[in-house]
């Protein structure tokens, strides 16, 4: 029983960093049909964000505030995930929204070039990042013990989704969202500014990244190729879940936590990943474009 | 007119001669060394044309091509292996408390067995794959994102079962081919020239298919998928078919390929080298059958140039190199040469419109300008 709660436990955790980091893979794939392969080294610099605050605390603050560095890093790392995002789209991505699959090749060279770079600025091997005092320990509920950090992650991940779903129902920036998403020439004539909305949504997206890898400092020390063990299950969530609404992510990124963690824990870890691959094709026999999306007479 | 003549011969029939000449008489005036490099990078180039039938003509990007090479690769480093040992247990497999042969090598004793498996299970995979994706309609970069898990898939149990694949370190230190001594110069020039007339046939193999009504077909699909639908093609079987010949191509590739360098280990079928395939085809032009040879050859001919001089600046090239093309290239180094072409052929017909426009009036010339 309580392996069975445990089990639980940490597929709920897993799904809730697949979501942190699929929700803005969704939402820019949904929106301008874009996938971006530098996903994964938006959550990177999320974790060397994490890094530099912790040395900079660790240096130049008075021991007692030292707890404090994680919370600042974590709307920072969001800011500059943001930033970087924003310098991605404007540079790059906009030249590509007719050409998916070239998009991905590019953002994959921008990836590759992010990973090569962190390489450089912080050396190949991992670094550690020390969790905040608060944050050590866990929750006694009977004999069960639940780590302080993995339901810190589960609660960052269910803000973030709230905030987005607020910004994407009830604000009006968010029904421009929503609209340019739907149709995207109708938005237009309408008077949104795609590309406005393009941009913003777009930095949203990195932005949550840059917050997931803050996540991920919580669980493991952090290395130039951190964001690469998790983007493949994130574009899964992706697959799984449809694009058009943030529920689809939200079941896909619970369905294959939980998968992944209750098949690795039937089997091992590396035949768990095949189990869970089979499972998706099975999936997608059943549902072709996932489980939610968005209607349309359009053909292509 | 002479010109012209001239170069419609150039560019075909006599430049592929004369390229297959070339490759022929390199081992007289390479250096055993840089026989092997070409040798490894011409096997890379039959995968590439495989690719490029995939993605080029078809318009079906797969970043899972490094899974069909390891697997051609894997079949022959087991029957290589096997040879070496004389039958006995390898030596990873005795290290991790192995007592007999597990029933997935016995098939390789066999070297021919173990060729046409090279062949068939990199191409029945696949297969399924494709059936499975194509036929519910999941396309473009759904399709994309599906290939690059496989890879992630497949790494992750070759490095995990590490009884039976031999983990990280991978398949290596092999002795005999058929009785030969793989390591010897003697062997290695067969070898070459064995890759060099497999690279030509497939090259041949595939321009007859493109050229007929097949490619025709392929092509529709690629720029329509659904008016093709509309037209009475079912593009799934084609995209399935496609998808099978090209993995069945990247697993000769690497059989070839193992035989070149003597190591497979799941580092060089990863992620990264899987993508680095894509690459291959986009830097010499997708659509065309020559482009992705040459993108292979030059591509790893700059990767080992930058490898012995400065190591970490290959992956920001490699980086930006994939910038690059697809932003400013999309068509390749093909697509620059065609480019060039097409600016001469401007140049000539602007001059013989002067030259006619000195007999007839001038209107005549602007006008038949603005048409073309």
């Amino acid at each position: 029983m309580t392996q069975i709660i445990l089990t639980l436990f940490n597929g709920l955790s897993l799904g809730s960093i697949l979501l942190l980091i699929a929700l803005g893979l969704a939402i820019t794939f949904g929106l301008m049909n874009v996938i971006n392969m530098a996903h994964g080294e938006l959550i990177m610099i999320g974790a060397y964000v994490t890094y530099v605050m912790q040395n900079l605390f660790l240096n130049y603050a008075p021991q007692q505030y030292f707890d404090l560095y994680f919370i600042l890093s974590i709307p920072i790392a969001l800011l500059i995930a943001a930033g970087v995002g924003m310098i991605l789209e404007f540079s790059l991505i906009r030249f590509l929204y007719r050409r998916p699959l070239d998009s991905l090749l590019a953002t994959w060279g921008v990836g590759l070039m992010l990973q090569q770079l962190a390489r450089s600025i912080f050396g190949a091997p991992n670094v550690g990042v020390q969790s905040p005092s608060f944050l050590n320990g866990g929750l006694e509920v009977g004999t069960l013990l639940f780590p302080y950090s993995r339901l810190f992650i589960i609660g960052l991940s269910i803000v973030c989704l709230v905030s987005i779903y607020y910004y994407f129902y009830r604000t009006s920036s968010g029904r421009r969202v929503r609209a340019v998403m739907q149709n995207r020439q109708m938005a237009e004539c309408l008077g949104v500014s795609t590309r406005k909305v393009d941009l913003i949504t777009f930095a949203i997206g990195s932005g949550f990244a840059g917050v997931a890898g803050c996540a991920l400092t919580l669980l493991g020390a952090i290395g130039p190729t951190i964001g690469t063990n998790y983007i493949i299950d994130a574009f899964m969530v992706v697959v799984v879940g449809g694009v058009g609404a943030l529920f689809g992510a939200v079941a896909g990124a619970l369905g294959i936590g939980f998968f992944n963690t209750v098949f690795e824990y039937v089997t091992n870890a590396s035949l768990g990943k095949v189990l869970i691959f089979l499972l998706i094709i099975a999936f997608l026999q059943w549902r072709p474009s996932g489980l939610v999306t968005s209607r349309s007479r359009s053909l292509d | 007119m002479q010109k012209a003549i001239y170069q419609s011969v150039f560019n075909n029939k006599v430049l592929f001669t004369f390229i297959l000449l070339i490759l022929l008489l390199a081992p007289l005036f390479l250096s055993d060394f840089r026989l092997n490099l070409l040798g490894k990078f011409l096997a890379f180039a039959i995968l590439a044309i495989g690719l490029d039938l995939l993605w080029g003509y078809t318009g079906v990007l797969s970043l899972g091509h490094g899974i069909f090479f390891g697997l051609g690769a894997y079949c022959m480093a087991m029957y290589l292996k096997l040879e070496a040992t004389g039958g006995k247990l390898p030596d990873f497999m005795t290290w991790s408390g192995m007592q007999e042969l597990p029933l997935i090598w016995l098939p390789f004793q066999y070297p021919i067995v173990a060729i046409i498996l090279g062949i068939l299970l990199p191409a029945a995979i696949a297969f399924l794959l494709g059936y499975l994706t194509f036929r519910n309609r999941i396309n473009g970069v759904y399709f994309t994102i599906l290939s690059q898990a496989l890879v992630l898939v497949v790494v992750t149990l070759f490095i995990g079962q590490q009884n039976i694949t031999g983990g990280t370190s991978g398949v290596t230190n092999f002795e005999t081919f058929f009785g030969f001594h793989v390591n010897s110069s003697s062997t290695q020039t067969v070898i070459y020239l064995i890759t060099v007339v497999v690279l030509a046939s497939v090259f041949l193999g595939c321009r007859k298919l493109v050229k007929g009504r097949l490619g025709n077909v392929l092509v529709g699909v690629r720029d329509g998928e659904n008016r093709m639908r509309f037209l009475g093609y079912n593009p799934s079987n084609y995209k399935t078919f496609v998808y099978t010949l090209s993995g069945g191509l990247a697993g000769l590739a690497g059989m070839l390929f193992v035989l070149q360098v003597g190591i497979i280990s799941p580092t060089m079928i990863g992620i990264i080298p899987s993508i680095e395939m894509v690459l291959w085809v986009a830097l010499g032009g997708r659509g065309t059958l020559i482009g992705p040879v040459i993108g292979a050859v030059f591509v790893n001919a700059a990767k080992t140039g930058f490898s012995e001089s400065y190591p970490e600046y290959w992956t920001y090239f490699l980086g930006a190199l994939f910038v690059i093309v697809v932003v400013f290239l999309p068509k390749g180094l093909m697509g620059l040469v065609e480019m060039i072409q097409e600016r001469r052929r401007k140049v000539d017909v602007k001059q013989s419109g002067i030259k006619e426009s000195n007999i007839k009036e001038s209107s005549s010339v602007e006008v038949e300008k603005n048409y073309s």
